[in-house]
């Protein structure tokens, strides 16, 4: 996982499996950086995510939540198509701008 | 109905299995030539039943989950994962999508994506005696999948 912030934006670009067993530790690794940097934006990159079940929806609900409580805008991009379906069903779209990866 | 073929598999309540569990069912179900697409959709919905055995059923304490996967004639696929955990008092209240009693980190989606992931979910659970979840799915595969 690797974090940039410029101009306000922290950008996560998540990798790898993202479960309840792995969940926490990203987790910890990206408040840590929203309490310290104070971003303007919170973008969630998926792009490299290989598999996640509901715990990467709670992810992102647990992040806009934090981010919200600072006043900032969490974007999520790059959801892997196969990937699309537990977004779609979980609703979160309406928290913030969510984008699926082009092919 | 007697299944063509089973595998048995049990492991310890620990969340680092979660993913040992779902890639080794997916790799059972293989056989049965899946899309990506079925494959994903039933890794996914043995991650949540097995992490609500883990989460809920042992409340993170130790305990053990077994799970069968049975190939059955027409490439149906059935996924039976239980637990001797606490057990459910209402499941229909369990299976709402967005019910958690687990506050801010979990979505509260498990059942929901079970159920629209898979074909059929049933859910057998008795307080204090553990849980049973159902998971069916029908296959049907790359070779259907290209003829489309």
């Amino acid at each position: 996982m690797n974090l940039d912030f410029s101009d306000g934006v922290l950008t996560v670009f998540l990798d790898g499996e993202i479960d309840h067993h792995t969940a926490p530790s990203i987790r910890e690794t990206i408040d840590e950086k929203i309490l310290q940097d104070k971003p303007r934006v919170l973008k969630l990159d998926y792009g490299s995510v290989t598999f996640m079940d509901s715990s990467g929806i709670g992810l992102i609900m647990g992040r806009y939540k934090l981010i919200n409580s600072c006043s900032g805008e969490i974007e999520v991009v790059n959801i892997p198509k196969n990937m699309e379906k537990v977004v779609k069903l979980s609703g979160i779209e309406k928290l913030g701008k969510v984008t699926v990866k082009e092919d | 109905m007697k299944p063509i073929n089973t595998m048995k598999t049990e492991i310890e309540s620990r969340s680092v299995n979660e993913s040992f569990a779902r890639v080794c069912v997916a790799a059972f179900v293989s056989q049965l030539d899946p899309t990506v697409e079925e494959l994903s959709d039933i890794k996914t919905a043995v991650s949540e039943a097995v992490t609500n055995s883990i989460v809920h059923g042992y409340k993170e304490g130790k305990g053990k989950i077994y799970i069968t996967a049975s190939v059955f004639e027409n490439a149906i696929v059935k996924i039976k994962i239980r637990d001797k955990g606490c057990g459910i008092e209402n499941i229909k209240e369990a299976m709402q999508p967005l019910f958690t009693t687990m506050g801010g980190e979990r979505a509260g989606l498990g059942f929901a994506v079970m159920e629209s992931f898979m074909d059929k979910v049933k859910v057998i659970s008795h307080v204090g005696k553990g849980t049973t979840v159902t998971l069916e799915k029908k296959i049907n595969g790359r070779f259907l999948a290209d003829d489309k």
